[in-house]
Protein backbone atom coordinates (compact mmCIF):
# COMPACT_ATOMS: atom_id res chain seq x y z
CA UNK A 1 0.00 0.00 0.00
CA UNK A 2 1.38 3.51 -1.31
CA UNK A 3 -0.12 5.66 1.68
CA UNK A 4 2.23 6.00 4.83
CA UNK A 5 1.67 4.43 8.30
CA UNK A 6 -0.71 6.43 10.61
CA UNK A 7 1.96 6.00 13.18
CA UNK A 8 -0.81 7.62 15.83
CA UNK A 9 -3.57 5.41 15.05
CA UNK A 10 -1.26 2.03 15.08
CA UNK A 11 0.25 3.51 18.42
CA UNK A 12 -3.42 3.53 20.02
CA UNK A 13 -4.70 0.53 18.62
CA UNK A 14 -1.18 -1.60 19.98
CA UNK A 15 -1.55 -0.19 22.98
CA UNK A 16 -5.37 -0.71 23.98
CA UNK A 17 -4.43 -4.11 22.33
CA UNK A 18 -1.73 -4.73 24.98
CA UNK A 19 -4.16 -3.58 27.76
CA UNK A 20 -6.95 -6.13 26.83
CA UNK A 21 -3.97 -8.76 26.45
CA UNK A 22 -2.62 -7.97 30.00
CA UNK A 23 -6.55 -8.28 31.54
CA UNK A 24 -6.72 -11.69 29.52
CA UNK A 25 -4.21 -13.10 32.11
CA UNK A 26 -4.81 -11.16 34.90
CA UNK A 27 -8.66 -12.52 34.87
CA UNK A 28 -7.72 -15.95 35.72
CA UNK A 29 -7.52 -14.39 39.39
CA UNK A 30 -10.60 -12.91 39.16
CA UNK A 31 -13.24 -14.13 41.88
CA UNK A 32 -10.79 -17.30 41.72
CA UNK A 33 -11.98 -20.16 41.58
CA UNK A 34 -10.38 -24.44 40.54
CA UNK A 35 -10.20 -23.73 36.95
CA UNK A 36 -9.61 -27.72 37.15
CA UNK A 37 -13.08 -27.73 37.18
CA UNK A 38 -15.43 -27.56 33.66
CA UNK A 39 -18.02 -25.15 35.32
CA UNK A 40 -15.14 -22.90 36.69
CA UNK A 41 -13.14 -22.85 33.04
CA UNK A 42 -15.86 -23.06 30.57
CA UNK A 43 -19.05 -20.62 33.24
CA UNK A 44 -16.97 -19.01 35.33
CA UNK A 45 -17.92 -20.30 38.15
CA UNK A 46 -21.74 -19.54 37.41
CA UNK A 47 -20.81 -16.31 39.42
CA UNK A 48 -21.28 -13.76 37.26
CA UNK A 49 -23.41 -10.81 38.38
CA UNK A 50 -26.03 -8.28 36.89
CA UNK A 51 -22.90 -5.93 35.33
CA UNK A 52 -20.80 -8.00 34.44
CA UNK A 53 -23.42 -10.57 32.59
CA UNK A 54 -24.84 -7.49 30.72
CA UNK A 55 -20.88 -7.25 29.36
CA UNK A 56 -20.32 -10.64 28.55
CA UNK A 57 -23.91 -11.32 27.02
CA UNK A 58 -23.03 -8.00 24.91
CA UNK A 59 -19.83 -8.86 23.85
CA UNK A 60 -21.11 -12.24 23.01
CA UNK A 61 -24.09 -11.44 20.62
CA UNK A 62 -22.54 -8.26 19.01
CA UNK A 63 -19.85 -9.23 17.44
CA UNK A 64 -16.88 -7.54 15.41
CA UNK A 65 -18.62 -9.08 12.89
CA UNK A 66 -21.93 -7.34 13.25
CA UNK A 67 -20.31 -4.34 13.40
CA UNK A 68 -18.43 -4.61 10.03
CA UNK A 69 -21.08 -6.86 8.17
CA UNK A 70 -24.26 -5.13 9.38
CA UNK A 71 -23.47 -1.47 7.87
CA UNK A 72 -21.47 -2.99 4.83
CA UNK A 73 -25.31 -4.58 4.23
CA UNK A 74 -26.56 -1.30 4.29
CA UNK A 75 -24.23 0.22 2.35
CA UNK A 76 -24.70 -2.54 -0.28
CA UNK A 77 -28.44 -3.11 0.01
CA UNK A 78 -29.80 -0.48 1.68
CA UNK A 79 -32.96 -0.80 4.32
CA UNK A 80 -33.12 -4.49 4.34
CA UNK A 81 -29.95 -5.20 5.93
CA UNK A 82 -32.05 -3.26 9.04
CA UNK A 83 -33.65 -6.33 9.76
CA UNK A 84 -31.29 -6.93 12.34
CA UNK A 85 -33.36 -4.14 14.77
CA UNK A 86 -36.04 -6.07 14.68
CA UNK A 87 -34.33 -9.10 15.38
CA UNK A 88 -32.77 -7.56 18.01
CA UNK A 89 -35.92 -6.29 19.68
CA UNK A 90 -37.97 -9.77 19.59
CA UNK A 91 -35.47 -11.85 21.03
CA UNK A 92 -35.23 -10.16 24.35
CA UNK A 93 -38.70 -11.37 25.71
CA UNK A 94 -38.02 -14.63 23.90
CA UNK A 95 -34.61 -14.15 26.78
CA UNK A 96 -36.77 -13.31 29.47
CA UNK A 97 -39.76 -15.69 29.57
CA UNK A 98 -37.58 -18.51 28.56
CA UNK A 99 -34.12 -19.08 29.50
CA UNK A 100 -34.61 -18.75 33.16
CA UNK A 101 -35.92 -21.86 32.91
CA UNK A 102 -32.59 -23.12 31.34
CA UNK A 103 -30.92 -21.69 33.99
CA UNK A 104 -32.55 -23.33 36.65
CA UNK A 105 -32.60 -26.42 35.94
CA UNK A 106 -29.50 -26.82 34.48
CA UNK A 107 -28.31 -25.35 37.89
CA UNK A 108 -29.81 -27.55 39.89
CA UNK A 109 -28.39 -30.51 37.55
CA UNK A 110 -25.19 -29.57 36.92
CA UNK A 111 -25.57 -28.83 32.90
CA UNK A 112 -22.91 -26.90 31.24
CA UNK A 113 -24.48 -27.28 27.71
CA UNK A 114 -27.62 -27.01 26.03
CA UNK A 115 -26.99 -31.06 24.85
CA UNK A 116 -26.61 -31.54 28.75
CA UNK A 117 -30.04 -31.08 29.22
CA UNK A 118 -31.51 -32.68 26.52
CA UNK A 119 -29.69 -35.51 27.30
CA UNK A 120 -31.30 -35.23 30.66
CA UNK A 121 -35.00 -34.45 30.00
CA UNK A 122 -35.29 -36.72 27.04
CA UNK A 123 -33.07 -39.25 28.16
CA UNK A 124 -31.49 -39.78 24.63
CA UNK A 125 -27.84 -40.18 23.67
CA UNK A 126 -28.26 -39.56 19.92
CA UNK A 127 -30.37 -36.62 20.52
CA UNK A 128 -27.85 -35.07 22.70
CA UNK A 129 -25.18 -35.80 20.73
CA UNK A 130 -27.18 -34.37 17.70
CA UNK A 131 -27.75 -30.83 19.72
CA UNK A 132 -23.71 -31.07 20.89
CA UNK A 133 -22.40 -32.02 17.41
CA UNK A 134 -25.06 -28.97 15.48
CA UNK A 135 -23.61 -26.35 17.91
CA UNK A 136 -20.33 -27.07 17.46
CA UNK A 137 -20.42 -27.28 13.60
CA UNK A 138 -22.53 -23.84 13.62
CA UNK A 139 -19.76 -22.54 15.71
CA UNK A 140 -16.47 -22.80 13.89
CA UNK A 141 -17.44 -20.78 10.59
CA UNK A 142 -19.06 -17.51 13.21
CA UNK A 143 -15.41 -18.04 15.02
CA UNK A 144 -13.85 -17.62 11.58
CA UNK A 145 -15.92 -14.05 10.71
CA UNK A 146 -14.37 -12.69 14.20
CA UNK A 147 -11.02 -13.26 12.70
CA UNK A 148 -12.14 -11.28 9.36
CA UNK A 149 -13.24 -8.40 11.61
CA UNK A 150 -9.48 -8.66 12.88
CA UNK A 151 -8.23 -8.71 8.99
CA UNK A 152 -10.23 -5.92 7.88
CA UNK A 153 -9.10 -3.56 10.34
CA UNK A 154 -5.42 -4.73 10.42
CA UNK A 155 -5.65 -4.28 7.12
CA UNK A 156 -7.46 -0.59 7.14
CA UNK A 157 -4.22 0.16 9.22
CA UNK A 158 -1.99 -0.25 6.73
CA UNK A 159 -0.06 -2.89 8.42
CA UNK A 160 1.40 -5.29 6.06
CA UNK A 161 3.98 -7.68 7.97
CA UNK A 162 2.98 -11.21 6.50
CA UNK A 163 5.11 -14.04 6.44
CA UNK A 164 4.60 -16.87 4.35
CA UNK A 165 3.90 -20.54 5.75
CA UNK A 166 3.52 -23.66 4.15
CA UNK A 167 2.46 -21.90 0.52
CA UNK A 168 0.11 -19.67 2.24
CA UNK A 169 0.69 -15.88 3.24
CA UNK A 170 -0.52 -15.12 6.79
CA UNK A 171 -1.18 -11.56 8.48
CA UNK A 172 1.10 -11.81 11.08
CA UNK A 173 -0.76 -9.05 13.02
CA UNK A 174 -3.83 -11.72 12.73
CA UNK A 175 -1.20 -14.29 13.89
CA UNK A 176 -0.28 -12.34 16.89
CA UNK A 177 -3.86 -11.81 18.03
CA UNK A 178 -5.02 -15.34 17.42
CA UNK A 179 -2.14 -16.67 19.32
CA UNK A 180 -2.63 -14.19 21.90
CA UNK A 181 -6.71 -14.57 22.09
CA UNK A 182 -5.75 -18.85 22.63
CA UNK A 183 -3.15 -18.06 25.37
CA UNK A 184 -5.25 -16.12 27.81
CA UNK A 185 -8.39 -18.14 27.20
CA UNK A 186 -6.53 -21.37 27.59
CA UNK A 187 -4.88 -20.24 31.24
CA UNK A 188 -8.48 -17.87 32.49
CA UNK A 189 -11.47 -20.10 30.57
CA UNK A 190 -14.87 -17.43 30.60
CA UNK A 191 -13.05 -14.76 32.97
CA UNK A 192 -10.74 -13.33 30.35
CA UNK A 193 -13.48 -12.71 27.97
CA UNK A 194 -15.97 -11.25 30.76
CA UNK A 195 -13.30 -8.68 32.28
CA UNK A 196 -12.20 -7.44 28.30
CA UNK A 197 -15.85 -7.68 27.73
CA UNK A 198 -15.88 -4.25 30.05
CA UNK A 199 -13.26 -2.98 28.39
CA UNK A 200 -14.36 -3.62 24.67
CA UNK A 201 -18.08 -1.68 25.52
CA UNK A 202 -16.67 1.18 26.85
CA UNK A 203 -14.89 1.71 23.57
CA UNK A 204 -17.51 0.97 21.11
CA UNK A 205 -20.20 3.26 23.29
CA UNK A 206 -17.51 6.03 23.07
CA UNK A 207 -17.08 4.85 19.15
CA UNK A 208 -20.48 5.23 18.45
CA UNK A 209 -21.52 8.52 20.44
CA UNK A 210 -18.71 10.04 18.77
CA UNK A 211 -19.89 8.57 15.25
CA UNK A 212 -23.47 10.18 16.20
CA UNK A 213 -21.80 13.28 16.86
CA UNK A 214 -19.21 14.21 14.65
CA UNK A 215 -20.09 12.24 11.66
CA UNK A 216 -23.31 14.01 10.67
CA UNK A 217 -22.04 17.35 11.21
CA UNK A 218 -19.19 17.00 8.73
CA UNK A 219 -21.70 15.59 6.24
CA UNK A 220 -24.39 18.21 6.92
CA UNK A 221 -27.36 16.70 8.98
CA UNK A 222 -29.23 13.20 8.62
CA UNK A 223 -31.79 14.59 5.74
CA UNK A 224 -28.93 14.97 3.89
CA UNK A 225 -27.34 11.59 4.71
CA UNK A 226 -30.76 10.16 4.56
CA UNK A 227 -31.10 12.53 0.90
CA UNK A 228 -27.73 10.80 -0.49
CA UNK A 229 -29.06 7.33 -0.41
CA UNK A 230 -31.17 5.81 -3.41
CA UNK A 231 -34.87 6.30 -2.62
CA UNK A 232 -35.33 2.91 -3.78
CA UNK A 233 -33.15 1.76 -0.76
CA UNK A 234 -34.55 3.31 1.81
CA UNK A 235 -37.34 1.41 2.48
CA UNK A 236 -38.49 -2.07 1.05
CA UNK A 237 -40.32 -2.71 -2.01
CA UNK A 238 -44.44 -1.78 -1.72
CA UNK A 239 -44.67 -4.92 -3.84
CA UNK A 240 -45.39 -7.81 -0.43
CA UNK A 241 -43.85 -10.60 -2.45
CA UNK A 242 -40.90 -8.65 -3.83
CA UNK A 243 -37.44 -10.72 -2.92
CA UNK A 244 -35.77 -9.18 -1.06
CA UNK A 245 -38.69 -7.51 0.43
CA UNK A 246 -40.86 -7.26 3.44
CA UNK A 247 -41.68 -11.19 4.11
CA UNK A 248 -37.60 -11.84 3.92
CA UNK A 249 -37.02 -8.81 6.38
CA UNK A 250 -39.75 -10.21 9.09
CA UNK A 251 -38.85 -13.76 8.49
CA UNK A 252 -35.04 -13.16 8.63
CA UNK A 253 -35.61 -11.27 11.68
CA UNK A 254 -37.89 -14.30 13.09
CA UNK A 255 -35.19 -16.48 12.37
CA UNK A 256 -32.44 -14.75 13.65
CA UNK A 257 -33.84 -14.13 16.74
CA UNK A 258 -35.18 -17.89 17.87
CA UNK A 259 -31.48 -19.13 16.71
CA UNK A 260 -29.50 -16.54 18.73
CA UNK A 261 -30.28 -18.20 22.47
CA UNK A 262 -29.60 -21.80 20.61
CA UNK A 263 -25.89 -20.73 19.61
CA UNK A 264 -23.63 -22.87 22.69
CA UNK A 265 -21.93 -19.27 22.63
CA UNK A 266 -25.18 -17.25 23.85
CA UNK A 267 -26.10 -20.62 26.20
CA UNK A 268 -22.62 -20.44 27.78
CA UNK A 269 -23.11 -16.92 28.15
CA UNK A 270 -26.70 -17.42 30.17
CA UNK A 271 -25.11 -20.18 32.35
CA UNK A 272 -22.62 -17.95 33.52
CA UNK A 273 -24.88 -15.92 35.28
CA UNK A 274 -25.14 -16.20 39.41
CA UNK A 275 -29.26 -15.95 39.19
CA UNK A 276 -32.51 -16.42 37.23
CA UNK A 277 -32.79 -12.66 38.53
CA UNK A 278 -29.51 -11.57 36.89
CA UNK A 279 -30.99 -13.18 33.52
CA UNK A 280 -34.53 -11.35 33.63
CA UNK A 281 -32.54 -8.00 34.58
CA UNK A 282 -30.81 -8.35 31.66
CA UNK A 283 -33.93 -8.78 29.35
CA UNK A 284 -34.95 -5.35 30.20
CA UNK A 285 -31.31 -3.68 29.97
CA UNK A 286 -29.73 -5.66 26.85
CA UNK A 287 -31.59 -3.62 24.27
CA UNK A 288 -29.21 -0.60 24.82
CA UNK A 289 -27.07 -2.68 22.46
CA UNK A 290 -30.22 -2.87 20.28
CA UNK A 291 -30.08 1.04 20.09
CA UNK A 292 -26.34 1.04 19.90
CA UNK A 293 -26.37 -1.70 16.25
CA UNK A 294 -29.57 0.69 15.18
CA UNK A 295 -26.71 3.59 14.78
CA UNK A 296 -24.05 1.67 13.99
CA UNK A 297 -25.92 0.00 11.00
CA UNK A 298 -26.38 3.59 10.00
CA UNK A 299 -22.93 4.21 9.27
CA UNK A 300 -23.32 2.11 6.26
CA UNK A 301 -25.90 5.36 5.17
CA UNK A 302 -22.93 7.35 6.04
CA UNK A 303 -20.22 5.90 3.97
CA UNK A 304 -22.70 6.93 1.16
CA UNK A 305 -22.79 10.14 1.99
CA UNK A 306 -19.36 10.57 2.36
CA UNK A 307 -18.42 9.18 -1.22
CA UNK A 308 -15.98 6.82 0.38
CA UNK A 309 -16.00 4.54 -2.34
CA UNK A 310 -15.26 6.81 -4.81
CA UNK A 311 -12.30 7.44 -2.82
CA UNK A 312 -8.93 6.66 -4.58
CA UNK A 313 -7.19 5.78 -1.00
CA UNK A 314 -9.60 3.42 -0.33
CA UNK A 315 -9.72 1.48 -3.51
CA UNK A 316 -7.49 -1.10 -2.16
CA UNK A 317 -9.20 -2.16 0.64
CA UNK A 318 -12.63 -1.91 -0.83
CA UNK A 319 -11.34 -4.31 -3.75
CA UNK A 320 -9.96 -6.56 -0.99
CA UNK A 321 -12.75 -6.57 1.75
CA UNK A 322 -16.46 -5.00 -0.67
CA UNK A 323 -18.90 -3.67 1.44
CA UNK A 324 -17.31 -4.66 4.42
CA UNK A 325 -14.68 -2.18 4.32
CA UNK A 326 -17.44 0.76 4.46
CA UNK A 327 -16.79 1.22 8.10
CA UNK A 328 -13.22 1.48 8.30
CA UNK A 329 -12.97 3.60 5.22
CA UNK A 330 -15.82 6.08 6.94
CA UNK A 331 -13.56 5.91 10.00
CA UNK A 332 -10.20 6.84 8.43
CA UNK A 333 -12.51 9.95 6.71
CA UNK A 334 -13.77 11.17 9.48
CA UNK A 335 -11.74 10.69 12.41
CA UNK A 336 -8.62 11.82 13.23
CA UNK A 337 -5.33 8.91 13.88
CA UNK A 338 -6.20 9.01 17.53
CA UNK A 339 -9.86 8.37 17.14
CA UNK A 340 -9.18 5.61 14.13
CA UNK A 341 -6.84 4.14 16.70
CA UNK A 342 -9.98 3.51 19.38
CA UNK A 343 -12.41 2.82 16.80
CA UNK A 344 -10.77 -0.17 15.25
CA UNK A 345 -9.45 -1.49 18.58
CA UNK A 346 -12.88 -1.03 19.27
CA UNK A 347 -13.81 -3.72 16.92
CA UNK A 348 -10.67 -5.30 16.89
CA UNK A 349 -11.37 -6.00 20.44
CA UNK A 350 -14.79 -6.96 19.53
CA UNK A 351 -13.84 -9.91 17.72
CA UNK A 352 -11.66 -11.40 20.54
CA UNK A 353 -14.52 -11.48 23.14
CA UNK A 354 -16.71 -13.53 21.09
CA UNK A 355 -14.07 -15.70 19.68
CA UNK A 356 -13.12 -16.20 23.08
CA UNK A 357 -16.52 -17.37 24.44
CA UNK A 358 -17.17 -19.31 21.31
CA UNK A 359 -14.36 -21.60 21.69
CA UNK A 360 -14.62 -22.01 25.13
CA UNK A 361 -18.55 -23.17 24.43
CA UNK A 362 -17.56 -25.79 21.16
CA UNK A 363 -15.06 -27.21 24.33
CA UNK A 364 -17.62 -27.27 26.72
CA UNK A 365 -20.24 -29.16 24.05
CA UNK A 366 -17.04 -31.35 23.13
CA UNK A 367 -15.63 -32.12 26.09
CA UNK A 368 -19.18 -32.65 28.04
CA UNK A 369 -21.34 -34.34 25.24
CA UNK A 370 -19.01 -36.22 22.83
CA UNK A 371 -15.66 -37.16 24.89
CA UNK A 372 -17.46 -37.55 28.67
CA UNK A 373 -20.00 -39.05 26.81
CA UNK A 374 -18.37 -42.17 24.36
CA UNK A 375 -14.51 -41.64 24.75
CA UNK A 376 -13.73 -41.65 28.33
CA UNK A 377 -17.26 -41.97 30.51
CA UNK A 378 -15.67 -42.21 34.02
CA UNK A 379 -13.02 -38.92 33.55
CA UNK A 380 -12.15 -37.23 36.43
CA UNK A 381 -13.02 -33.60 37.09
CA UNK A 382 -9.89 -32.06 36.03
CA UNK A 383 -8.95 -34.05 33.22
CA UNK A 384 -12.58 -33.02 32.01
CA UNK A 385 -11.42 -29.40 32.26
CA UNK A 386 -8.19 -30.52 30.40
CA UNK A 387 -9.77 -31.93 27.70
CA UNK A 388 -12.13 -28.19 27.29
CA UNK A 389 -9.06 -26.35 27.24
CA UNK A 390 -7.02 -27.79 24.40
CA UNK A 391 -10.47 -28.61 22.53
CA UNK A 392 -10.44 -24.43 22.94
CA UNK A 393 -7.43 -24.43 21.31
CA UNK A 394 -8.36 -26.57 18.04
CA UNK A 395 -11.75 -25.01 17.68
CA UNK A 396 -9.68 -21.57 17.19
CA UNK A 397 -7.00 -22.95 15.09
CA UNK A 398 -9.94 -25.03 13.12
CA UNK A 399 -11.62 -21.15 13.01
CA UNK A 400 -7.67 -19.73 11.28
CA UNK A 401 -7.56 -22.49 8.93
CA UNK A 402 -10.96 -21.79 7.94
CA UNK A 403 -10.07 -18.05 6.75
CA UNK A 404 -6.62 -18.51 5.67
CA UNK A 405 -6.83 -21.71 3.83
CA UNK A 406 -10.27 -21.07 1.98
CA UNK A 407 -11.84 -17.79 0.53
CA UNK A 408 -13.52 -15.61 2.86
CA UNK A 409 -16.94 -16.44 0.93
CA UNK A 410 -16.54 -20.00 2.09
CA UNK A 411 -17.10 -18.64 5.67
CA UNK A 412 -19.80 -16.60 4.91
CA UNK A 413 -21.65 -19.71 3.24
CA UNK A 414 -20.61 -21.47 6.67
CA UNK A 415 -21.93 -19.24 8.70
CA UNK A 416 -25.20 -18.97 6.61
CA UNK A 417 -25.74 -22.58 6.52
CA UNK A 418 -24.76 -22.53 10.42
CA UNK A 419 -28.20 -20.28 10.98
CA UNK A 420 -30.14 -22.64 9.42
CA UNK A 421 -28.88 -25.83 11.12
CA UNK A 422 -28.70 -24.47 14.92
CA UNK A 423 -32.26 -23.48 14.24
CA UNK A 424 -32.76 -26.79 14.05
CA UNK A 425 -32.31 -27.85 18.05
CA UNK A 426 -35.19 -25.20 18.51
CA UNK A 427 -38.21 -28.08 19.62
CA UNK A 428 -35.24 -30.33 21.46
CA UNK A 429 -33.83 -27.28 23.05
CA UNK A 430 -36.83 -24.62 24.05
CA UNK A 431 -39.64 -26.79 23.89
CA UNK A 432 -38.22 -29.17 25.56
CA UNK A 433 -37.72 -26.56 28.28
CA UNK A 434 -41.31 -26.51 28.65
CA UNK A 435 -42.65 -30.25 27.50
CA UNK A 436 -41.17 -33.39 27.25
CA UNK A 437 -44.57 -34.73 25.37
CA UNK A 438 -42.45 -34.49 22.09
CA UNK A 439 -40.53 -38.07 21.89
CA UNK A 440 -36.76 -37.66 21.19
CA UNK A 441 -37.15 -40.18 18.38
CA UNK A 442 -39.56 -37.92 16.79
CA UNK A 443 -37.57 -34.70 17.57
CA UNK A 444 -34.12 -36.19 15.95
CA UNK A 445 -36.23 -37.00 12.58
CA UNK A 446 -37.82 -33.59 12.35
CA UNK A 447 -34.23 -32.45 13.22
CA UNK A 448 -32.91 -34.45 10.15
CA UNK A 449 -35.36 -32.98 8.20
CA UNK A 450 -34.78 -29.43 8.57
CA UNK A 451 -30.92 -29.60 8.05
CA UNK A 452 -31.85 -31.92 4.77
CA UNK A 453 -34.26 -29.33 3.71
CA UNK A 454 -32.62 -26.49 5.35
CA UNK A 455 -29.24 -27.00 3.76
CA UNK A 456 -30.88 -28.29 0.16
CA UNK A 457 -32.88 -25.09 0.21
CA UNK A 458 -29.86 -23.11 0.97
CA UNK A 459 -27.91 -25.07 -2.33
CA UNK A 460 -30.61 -23.86 -4.37
CA UNK A 461 -29.36 -20.68 -4.08
CA UNK A 462 -25.90 -21.77 -4.60
CA UNK A 463 -25.19 -20.71 -0.66
CA UNK A 464 -25.39 -17.20 -2.03
CA UNK A 465 -28.49 -15.89 -0.24
CA UNK A 466 -30.49 -17.70 2.76
CA UNK A 467 -33.94 -16.38 1.41
CA UNK A 468 -35.56 -19.77 -0.55
CA UNK A 469 -38.89 -18.62 -2.11
CA UNK A 470 -41.56 -20.89 -1.72
CA UNK A 471 -44.30 -21.55 -4.06
CA UNK A 472 -47.67 -21.91 -1.72
CA UNK A 473 -51.05 -21.90 -3.67
CA UNK A 474 -49.77 -20.04 -6.46
CA UNK A 475 -47.98 -17.09 -4.53
CA UNK A 476 -44.17 -17.25 -3.98
CA UNK A 477 -42.81 -16.28 -0.83
CA UNK A 478 -39.58 -15.24 -0.30
CA UNK A 479 -38.75 -17.19 3.28
CA UNK A 480 -34.96 -17.38 5.45
CA UNK A 481 -34.81 -20.45 4.99
CA UNK A 482 -33.81 -21.22 8.66
CA UNK A 483 -37.50 -20.65 9.27
CA UNK A 484 -39.37 -22.73 6.75
CA UNK A 485 -37.36 -25.84 7.42
CA UNK A 486 -38.06 -24.95 11.04
CA UNK A 487 -41.66 -25.20 10.16
CA UNK A 488 -41.41 -28.69 8.52
CA UNK A 489 -38.90 -29.69 11.20
CA UNK A 490 -41.67 -29.12 14.03
CA UNK A 491 -44.45 -30.91 11.98
CA UNK A 492 -42.27 -34.07 11.36
CA UNK A 493 -41.73 -33.77 15.44
CA UNK A 494 -45.17 -33.28 16.64
CA UNK A 495 -46.69 -36.15 13.98
CA UNK A 496 -43.97 -38.68 14.84
CA UNK A 497 -44.51 -38.04 18.40
CA UNK A 498 -48.27 -38.99 18.42
CA UNK A 499 -46.99 -41.95 16.47
CA UNK A 500 -44.08 -43.21 18.45
CA UNK A 501 -46.11 -42.37 21.59
CA UNK A 502 -48.68 -44.38 20.61
CA UNK A 503 -46.62 -46.83 19.71
CA UNK A 504 -44.15 -47.12 22.47
CA UNK A 505 -46.07 -46.56 25.57
CA UNK A 506 -44.46 -43.73 27.57
CA UNK A 507 -41.70 -45.49 29.70
CA UNK A 508 -39.36 -42.62 28.73
CA UNK A 509 -36.86 -41.36 31.30
CA UNK A 510 -36.69 -37.48 32.38
CA UNK A 511 -34.21 -36.92 35.63
CA UNK A 512 -36.18 -33.27 35.66
CA UNK A 513 -38.76 -32.13 37.58
CA UNK A 514 -41.24 -29.31 37.29
CA UNK A 515 -39.89 -27.59 40.51
CA UNK A 516 -36.38 -28.16 38.33
CA UNK A 517 -37.47 -25.45 35.74
CA UNK A 518 -38.51 -22.27 38.34
CA UNK B 1 -40.60 -19.30 46.77
CA UNK B 2 -43.41 -20.62 45.82
CA UNK B 3 -45.47 -19.71 48.51
CA UNK B 4 -49.13 -18.97 48.98
CA UNK B 5 -48.73 -15.59 47.82
CA UNK B 6 -48.01 -16.55 44.78
CA UNK B 7 -50.46 -16.09 42.01
CA UNK B 8 -50.91 -18.90 39.32
CA UNK B 9 -50.20 -18.32 35.79
CA UNK B 10 -53.56 -17.79 34.43
CA UNK B 11 -53.92 -14.64 36.58
CA UNK B 12 -50.96 -13.20 35.23
CA UNK B 13 -52.61 -11.34 31.91
CA UNK B 14 -49.54 -8.83 32.11
CA UNK B 15 -47.51 -11.43 30.27
CA UNK B 16 -49.34 -10.27 27.18
CA UNK B 17 -47.67 -7.64 27.26
CA UNK B 18 -44.84 -8.93 25.78
CA UNK B 19 -46.19 -9.79 22.77
CA UNK B 20 -45.73 -6.00 21.97
CA UNK B 21 -42.15 -6.22 20.85
CA UNK B 22 -43.21 -8.54 17.98
CA UNK B 23 -45.35 -6.18 16.51
CA UNK B 24 -42.09 -4.87 15.13
CA UNK B 25 -42.34 -7.83 12.75
CA UNK B 26 -45.44 -6.64 11.02
CA UNK B 27 -43.34 -4.58 7.91
CA UNK B 28 -46.16 -2.65 6.06
CA UNK B 29 -46.94 -0.83 9.17
CA UNK B 30 -43.68 1.46 9.15
CA UNK B 31 -42.20 0.30 5.84
CA UNK B 32 -42.74 4.31 4.77
CA UNK B 33 -40.35 7.44 4.65
CA UNK B 34 -42.65 10.17 6.11
CA UNK B 35 -43.13 11.79 8.43
CA UNK B 36 -39.26 11.84 9.02
CA UNK B 37 -37.61 12.81 12.77
CA UNK B 38 -35.04 15.28 12.87
CA UNK B 39 -34.15 14.43 9.39
CA UNK B 40 -34.55 10.44 9.50
CA UNK B 41 -37.31 8.24 7.69
CA UNK B 42 -40.15 7.00 9.47
CA UNK B 43 -38.85 2.97 9.10
CA UNK B 44 -35.68 4.18 10.22
CA UNK B 45 -36.63 5.73 13.65
CA UNK B 46 -39.81 4.20 14.36
CA UNK B 47 -38.18 0.98 14.78
CA UNK B 48 -35.65 2.59 17.34
CA UNK B 49 -38.28 3.49 18.84
CA UNK B 50 -39.64 -0.05 19.13
CA UNK B 51 -36.38 -0.87 20.99
CA UNK B 52 -37.30 1.83 23.58
CA UNK B 53 -40.84 0.65 24.27
CA UNK B 54 -39.64 -2.88 24.60
CA UNK B 55 -37.13 -1.96 27.81
CA UNK B 56 -40.47 -0.69 29.33
CA UNK B 57 -42.51 -3.41 28.42
CA UNK B 58 -40.03 -5.96 29.77
CA UNK B 59 -39.02 -3.46 32.72
CA UNK B 60 -43.39 -3.58 33.23
CA UNK B 61 -43.50 -7.25 33.47
CA UNK B 62 -40.27 -8.01 35.29
CA UNK B 63 -41.85 -5.31 38.36
CA UNK B 64 -45.29 -7.19 37.98
CA UNK B 65 -43.85 -11.00 38.24
CA UNK B 66 -41.18 -9.67 41.22
CA UNK B 67 -44.59 -8.25 43.23
CA UNK B 68 -46.50 -11.43 42.54
CA UNK B 69 -43.63 -13.44 44.01
CA UNK B 70 -41.69 -14.62 41.06
CA UNK B 71 -41.43 -15.53 37.26
CA UNK B 72 -42.59 -19.13 35.77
Amino acid sequence: MSKPLDVVAITVFAVLFGLVTILGFVAARWRRGDLSQLHEWGLGGRRFGTIVSWFLLGGDLYTAYTFVALPALLFGAGATGFFAVPYSIIVWPLLFVMFPRLWSVSHKKGYVTAADFVRGRFGSHALATAVAVTGIIATMPYIALQLVGIEVVIAALGLHLSVSVAGHTIELPLLIAFAILAAYTYSSGLRAPAMIAVVKDILIYGTVLAVIIVIPVQLGGYAHIFASVDPHKLILSADPFANPGQISYATLALGSALALFLYPHSVTGILSSSSREVIKRNAVAMPAYAFALALISLMGFMAISAGVKAMPEYAEGFKAFGPNYAVPALLLHSFPSWMVGVAFAAIGIGALVPAAIMSIASANLFTRNIYKEYFNPGCSNAQESRVAKIVSLIVKAGGLIVILGFPQTYAIVLQLLGGIWISQTLPAVMLGLYTRWLHPWALLLGWAAGIGAGTWMASTLSFKSATYVLHIFGAAIPCYAAVSALALNLAVSVVMSVFFNGAAGRARSDETVAADYV
Amino acid sequence: MAGNSRKRASARLYYLLLLLPFAALWVPFYNRLDPTLAGIPFFYWVQMAWIALTVLVIYIVHRCENRDGGGL
